[in-house]
């Protein structure tokens, strides 16, 4: 028996088979230390006791040495921008006005740079060294996530030099 | 592939149900740490690193490039992953030994299986054209097969009862087990069904787990540890993806791995003797199937550990029996030893590996 032959016009090119699956997000012991610091509006990182680098957000590790990273570290809220960019693309679900700043910040006392918006300074003044301080939320609005830091505003001091951070880049 | 290779460590995490306060890595760091504390090396000794785990339990794209964090990638190690049990990506670390490169390799394995709704997120490794959109439960599924088997007429509901009571007794000696006790079959026939023929107790828990390994080619074994247990032979074998297409009493496949890991001489070969087998069967009458398709003998111990039974982390349960299987020879309880692992609804994929406290002589390892 022979199959019955199919025209163009009838054969199935697409199906389409919706997913969706739910999950209950642990966030872990190193990054739950974290996120509880955030809400209340200070930056907790954790060091390497091999290597001594203070990592923020931690992950309960040092991905370097691989071995635990028990000892917690307050972090600086002031820190100093590494790299930056110039967001001039509309998106989907854009909620900041263009042209805005999304910078690596190495926190003072962090051996990682930590990323976030650049603010009350015109975007094309913004440049590497540019030393910044975190702007949180109303203290009544701080919660466990990334949400609490608005962004980081110069503090006005003098720009560091390259040298200093050229190995966090 | 002449140069032998050995199991030499192994270490894994007390499984449970739900690992709530933990993430992945910091799951993993104790247990790649005491792999490695076993036999006194560290991470920049490994020749190469393997793991096996699968994105869809934790939702999250990546996650074994993050677990990477638990072993420490600098200096850059020579790293691979498999989206399958550690059990398969032992096999990939045991090719690269065996052409005689490098002289030891990291195995490891992680499976959260309490993020996610496990029968949805299992439902997706079905074919995705006209099975996977009805979302058929995986309980439902080896329920198709534990009824075909008992229509055949080779197994019994309290066949199933008497393997799962076993099991449960097995996993009391087990530190790392999740359900383990003494119960009589009796007593588990009166459970109801979860879906008939199948009750709760042949059903494998739900577990969060993490396991390790490390292996070690020729003398570096022996100088690593007084028992290497050798792996004499190693292969797995797929069968087709449409379960229609399948007769799912049998496991062809987990005979023609055990023929090709050296275990039976040929597919007709009626038994199997080895001192211990641990077997991956997470529902009861999987493990009928598999005894029936080894033909093992009755002498042969059966998960001793409890197996997929008594602790399922899903990604890490394949590793474990060959972890557990090769601490029998490592203690000296056992001169020979099987672990199987599988994969895939119905034991659609399996994996033998072969292991003996002899060490097998030049062109010996068979895979």
């Amino acid at each position: 028996m022979t199959a019955p032959e199919v025209s163009g016009e009838e054969s199935v090119t697409t199906i389409v088979t919706p997913i969706h699956l739910d999950y209950r997000y642990t966030a872990g012991l190193a990054q739950s230390r974290f996120l509880t610091g955030i809400s209340e509006g200070r930056f907790l990182g954790q060091r390497c006791p091999r290597c001594n680098k203070v990592y923020v957000p931690p992950r309960g590790s040092c991905p370097t040495d691989g071995v635990a990273t028990t000892d917690e570290v307050e972090l600086a809220n002031k820190g100093t921008v590494t790299t930056y960019c110039v967001v001039n693309v509309p998106f989907a679900g854009q909620s900041i006005e263009l042209p805005y700043i999304c910078a690596q910040v190495l926190l003072d006392g962090a051996d990682i740079a930590f990323m976030g918006l650049v603010q009350e300074i015109p975007a094309d003044q913004v440049r590497m060294g540019l030393r910044v301080e975190a702007v949180w939320v109303d203290p009544s609005e701080l919660a466990p996530n990334l949400a609490s830091v608005k962004y980081f505003r110069p503090t006005g001091e003098p720009d560091v030099p390259y040298e200093s951070f050229s190995q966090y880049l | 592939m002449t140069n032998p290779v050995a199991v030499v460590s192994f270490a894994q995490m007390r499984n449970v149900r739900r690992e709530d306060h933990r993430n992945e890595v910091e799951m993993l760091l104790p247990v790649v740490s005491e792999a490695f504390a076993n036999v006194g090396l560290t991470k920049n000794d490994m020749g190469f690193v393997c793991s096996g785990s699968s994105d869809y339990l934790v939702g999250a794209p990546f996650s074994f490039v993050m677990a990477l964090d638990a072993v420490g990638a600098w200096p850059p190690l020579r790293e691979s992953h498999v989206e399958m049990d550690g059990a398969f990506a032992l096999y990939e670390a045991w090719t690269l030994l065996c052409e005689g490169e490098i002289d030891t390799a990291l195995v490891y394995a992680f499976g959260r299986s309490s993020p996610s709704d496990l029968s949805r997120v299992l439902a997706l490794q079905l074919d995705p054209y006209y099975m996977a959109p009805l979302w058929p439960d995986p309980v439902a599924i080896a329920a198709l097969q534990a009824r075909a088997l008992i229509d055949e007429g080779r197994a019994t509901e309290a066949d199933f009862a008497e393997v799962a009571a076993r099991s449960r007794r097995a996993a009391k000696n087990n530190p790392n087990a999740q359900v383990s006790g003494d119960f009589s079959p009796e007593t588990l026939l009166s459970e109801d069904y979860v879906v008939s023929p199948l009750r709760r107790h042949t059903l494998p828990p739900i577990s969060d787990g993490a396991a390790a390994i490390i292996l070690a080619a020729g003398d570096r074994a022996t100088e690593l540890v007084e028992r290497p247990a050798w792996i004499s032979g190693l292969d797995h074998r797929i069968e087709t993806h449409a379960l229609g297409a399948r007769n799912l009493t049998k496991s062809p496949s987990t005979k023609r791995a055990a023929v090709g890991a050296g275990l039976l001489p040929d597919e007709a070969a009626p038994s199997l003797e080895v001192d211990v087998a641990e077997l991956h069967a997470p529902f009861a009458h999987q493990e009928l199937i598999l005894r029936d398709a080894l033909g093992l003998t009755d002498s042969v111990d059966v998960n001793p550990s409890g197996g997929a039974l008594a602790a399922n982390a899903f990604m890490v349960a394949g590793l474990t029996r060959i972890g557990e299987a090769a601490s029998r020879v490592m203690d000296g309880s056992a001169r020979t030893a099987l672990a199987h692992a599988t994969s895939g609804p119905c034991l659609q994929q399996n994996l033998v590996c072969a292991l003996s406290a002899e060490r097998p002589g030049a062109g010996g390892a068979r895979g």
